[in-house]
């Protein structure tokens, strides 16, 4: 069986998953729009990172653990500044399981990283390869 | 060595003074007496203001009543960061008690994690001891320890027993002697002047030359706006557990004993007060 190729993450799943509409509304420019109150949420900095980073996006890698579903695509190109909850957001949206359904993630099958935390930080301490692996799961695997 | 020990019960036994008010839009029956607290550095608000739920509760009715958090001069503060850390970093050089507000309404789901109960704590707090002991051990100590070592971390830290936690935990701060120290630091710097989330990076506690690095090396080399100068002052003040340690401090000697009992240290960098 063939290598699936890389996919790009959407960027739908972002911010929570509370944009029903626009999936691809890019984020550049701050003018016009209504207005949202407060600085940006930590969840979606988005396109805010500087111009000199080469390498905005980094590749993880997710794997299913027991009898939760696989996806057929499991090598993802994931902005560095996605958290741990949006990418919870994006597999269950993908696996199209119930918002109720709780999804744990796990990196070196040891730990669950909590959910505000960047993919970007995780992959500098726990990348190899040039990847992040994770697992997914539907119920605890590793308390 | 016994000067040493000495550090970890100071850092243990660190406190707080608190006065939590409840936020002025909330709707009660009566008016609600302000509610005082020796706040725990080590520990975590949702983990220690039972209390404080239960006063401000009395004076409202069951329906106005939803999840608590906690607001300080209008930063939602995550529950799920140490207390000393929130205080370092929002409330360093303010005057005391920290004034936080109480809020059970408009939980702001942007900012803050869920907390239903205590085993959400729990599992955060375990989590990150794993994360830690991934980077110090490869895991290989908190792998080794059974289930009951587990629990008596979180139950040491939940009943704030020192003598309890530290009898597993110092399994967590040794590390072969012909290695000098730990694979990498378990840190986390937070910087008050920015929205970004904390610095983590992979950091040996030895050089390659073999010397020590110190708390300066490691800020230099991840965040170098941290420690830069002007006319020769520092602009900036690098807070662990409410006090400024030397730029000369060995890292691992600050991991052994400045860590938080989650293993990381957690280091805030705050503008320096301009008096």
């Amino acid at each position: 069986m063939a290598e699936p190729e890389e996919q790009p993450l959407p960027a739908a799943a972002q911010s929570g998953g509370r944009s029903d509409g626009g999936e691809e509304a890019p984020e550049g420019g701050t003018a016009a729009g209504p207005a949202e109150p407060g600085p940006p949420p930590a969840g979606s900095p988005g396109t805010e990172e500087p111009a000199g980073d080469a390498k905005k996006k980094i590749d993880v890698l997710l794997k299913a653990v027991g009898d939760t579903p696989i996806m057929r695509t499991k090598k993802w190109a994931v902005e560095r500044t996605r958290t741990i909850q949006g990418l919870v957001d994006f597999i269950k949206k993908f696996l199209k399981l119930m918002a109720s359904e709780q999804l744990f993630i796990y990196v070196n099958q040891s730990f669950a990283p909590s959910p505000d935390q960047e993919v970007g930080t995780l992959y500098e301490c726990f990348g190899s390869d040039g990847k992040l692996v994770l697992h997914y799961c539907k119920t605890q695997a590793w308390g | 060595m016994t000067d040493d020990k000495d550090v970890l019960r100071d850092v243990w036994f660190g406190r707080i003074p608190t006065c939590f008010t409840l936020y002025q839009d909330e709707i009660t029956e009566r008016e609600a007496d302000p509610y005082y607290l020796l706040l725990p550095r080590i520990s975590y608000l949702t983990l220690v203001t039972d209390k404080v739920k239960k006063h401000f509760q009395k004076v409202m009715r069951q329906e106005e009543v939803s999840e608590i958090w906690f607001e300080y001069e209008g930063t939602p503060l995550k529950w799920h960061y140490p207390i000393g850390l929130l205080f370092d970093l929002h409330a360093s050089n303010t005057a005391l008690p920290w004034s936080i507000t109480v809020h059970f309404k408009n939980f702001p789901e942007k900012d803050l994690l869920h907390c239903h109960s205590k085993d959400v704590i729990e599992a955060h707090f375990m989590a990150c001891i794993k994360e830690a002991d991934a980077l110090k051990h490869k895991s290989q100590v908190i792998n080794e320890m059974q289930k009951k070592d587990h629990k008596q971390l979180w139950m040491g830290l939940q009943n704030d027993k020192f003598e309890q936690f530290w009898a597993i935990n110092r399994k967590l701060m040794e590390y072969p002697p012909e290695d000098n120290g730990f694979r990498y630091i378990p840190f986390r710097i937070y910087q008050a002047t920015t929205e970004r989330p904390f610095i983590q990076k992979l950091f040996r506690p030895i050089a390659s030359g073999g010397q020590l690095h110190t708390l300066g090396d490691l800020l230099k080399d991840v965040c170098p706006s941290a420690i830069t100068t002007e006319d020769g002052e520092q602009k900036t003040q690098v807070m662990i557990h409410g006090i400024e340690p030397m730029l000369e401090t060995p890292i691992q000697w600050l991991s052994e004993h400045m860590s938080y009992p989650d293993n990381f240290l957690h280091i805030s960098i705050i503008p320096r007060p301009t008096d």
